[in-house]
């Protein structure tokens, strides 16, 4: 499994990555950690002719906390987001998920906005984004703009970033709010079979789902209980739309939903 | 900016286990396949090729890397660790490899490397790490042979060594 040829450019400022970009379009994809793309690229689902790294940017390597929200630059590997002090009184439901995120020996390369782009619906950064209610921010030559997570995710590795758009950073609203976070994979640190973060909102709770729908999917619940709950989280795990794989079968992903979701709701509700 | 162009040769300098090195890659060649084939490097392993089985971990600029998930061309400045830099002379093991020998914790030898070299750098970072944190970071690796339970037993024994090691150069001091 090696990758296809490509021009491999080494950019040292964002214009010159973001005029690539745009000469390039979907001939040209940026690499930043290559924990997602690289195993796109040796088994060539994926054949950029051209890769763009921007690992040398330092202004993409910052977490900034401005105004209620913390915001990742492109460049910020998801090891240096869990080793970041203020993460635990920042953003919670992120030091839940990253220890679940891929292994050590990934997480010190990978980035959190590589994970976010790359898209894959049983990823855990991508579900914390939408669980919180996080946004996109993507830039091309010409313009910049800001997606919300719902609005961002299209599909199974799929999202509406434009062909010479790059994500520069993402953000999500920092808060003290009641959250829980579970995962079922076979082993620690691979794909989640079913993941789930719970989130308190002022009358109820989210509950976000990935791994089973084709993109990370959430669901905003009053305050329920018992049966009443149970029938709502039925509904919910029927309209996720679940599908038999090598991993499991949509009936069991289904149970998953259903158990873990009860449990998570019920802890942030209590 | 630069930009390397498909099908060409780049020159690549970096520094291997401590010393200068250079070599030539094009830029779809992984760094596994470079180390080996270009440097001659051959303790890197190659398992998986898609940075599930973590085999071919290595360290760059002191974090744990899947060399095949690196291209040759970004280690150009960096400094690379490999299993072949583990050893302080050519007849001496590493506490680390010592412990795995004592404790029987490689048979086929595969995922040895790997696991070392995660294992090196964990222990620097963490000098007194308990039995859970030593399974958690070897989730990032697959033993098919061995089992781990001798591999955490080894790594658990050089910790405590290289613990015993470092108080005694302070008291010594």
């Amino acid at each position: 499994m090696k990758p296809a040829a490509f021009d491999y450019v080494r950019a040292e400022h964002l214009d010159e990555a973001l005029d690539v970009l745009n000469r390039e379009g979907s001939d040209a994809r940026i690499i930043a950690g290559g924990q997602s793309l690289m195993p796109m690229l040796n088994m060539r689902l994926a054949k950029p002719r051209t890769l763009i790294d921007i690992m040398r940017l330092p202004e993409l390597s910052r977490i900034e906390r401005k105004a209620g929200t913390v915001t990742v630059g492109a460049g910020v590997r998801q090891a240096s987001l869990l080793d970041w002090p203020e993460l635990g009184q920042s953003l919670r439901l992120a030091a839940m998920a990253l220890p679940w995120t891929g292994h050590a020996q990934t997480r010190s390369r990978g980035t959190v906005c590589g994970s976010i782009a790359h898209a894959d619906p049983s990823a855990e950064l991508p579900l914390v984004l939408r669980a919180l209610g996080g946004e996109v921010h993507l830039c091309s030559a010409r313009a910049r703009r800001r997606v919300a997570a719902k609005d961002f995710f299209a599909g199974m590795m799929a999202t509406t970033r434009a062909d010479e758009e790059m994500i520069e950073a993402v953000s999500f609203p920092a808060d003290q709010r009641l959250c829980a976070f579970r995962e079922v994979a076979r082993r620690h640190g691979d794909f989640a079979i079913v993941a789930c973060a719970a989130v308190a909102t002022t009358d109820g709770v989210r509950l976000a789902v990935g791994g089973v729908a084709d993109m990370p999917t959430a669901r905003d619940f009053p305050r329920l209980d018992g049966s009443a709950l149970d029938d709502a989280l039925n509904a919910f795990a029927y309209e996720l739309d679940a599908r038999d794989d090598v991993h499991a079968t949509a009936r069991y992903r289904r149970d998953l939903v259903r158990m873990i979701g009860r449990d998570l709701v019920r802890e942030v509700l209590q | 900016m630069s930009r390397l162009l498909a099908g060409q040769r780049h020159s690549i300098h970096f520094t291997l286990n401590g010393r200068p090195c250079a070599g030539e890659a094009e830029p779809r060649m992984l760094l596994t396949d470079f180390l080996r084939h270009q440097i001659g490097a051959t303790g890197t392993h190659v398992g998986c090729e898609h940075g599930v089985c973590g085999a071919c971990t290595i360290d760059i600029d002191g974090k744990p890397a899947r060399a095949c998930l690196t291209l040759a061309v970004q280690i150009d400045g960096c400094k690379v660790r490999t299993v072949e830099g583990l050893a302080p002379s050519a007849d001496r093991l590493g506490i680390l490899q010592a412990a795995f020998k004592r404790n029987h914790a490689l048979q086929c030898g595969f995922c040895t490397a790997g696991i070392l070299m995660s294992l090196d750098g964990f222990l620097r970072e963490h000098p007194r790490p308990d039995e859970a944190a030593i399974r958690d970071l070897l989730t990032g690796h697959l033993c098919r042979c061995t089992g781990y339970t001798p591999i955490v037993r080894a790594a658990l024994e050089a910790a405590a060594e290289m613990t015993d090691d470092l108080s005694r150069e302070k008291s010594d001091a």
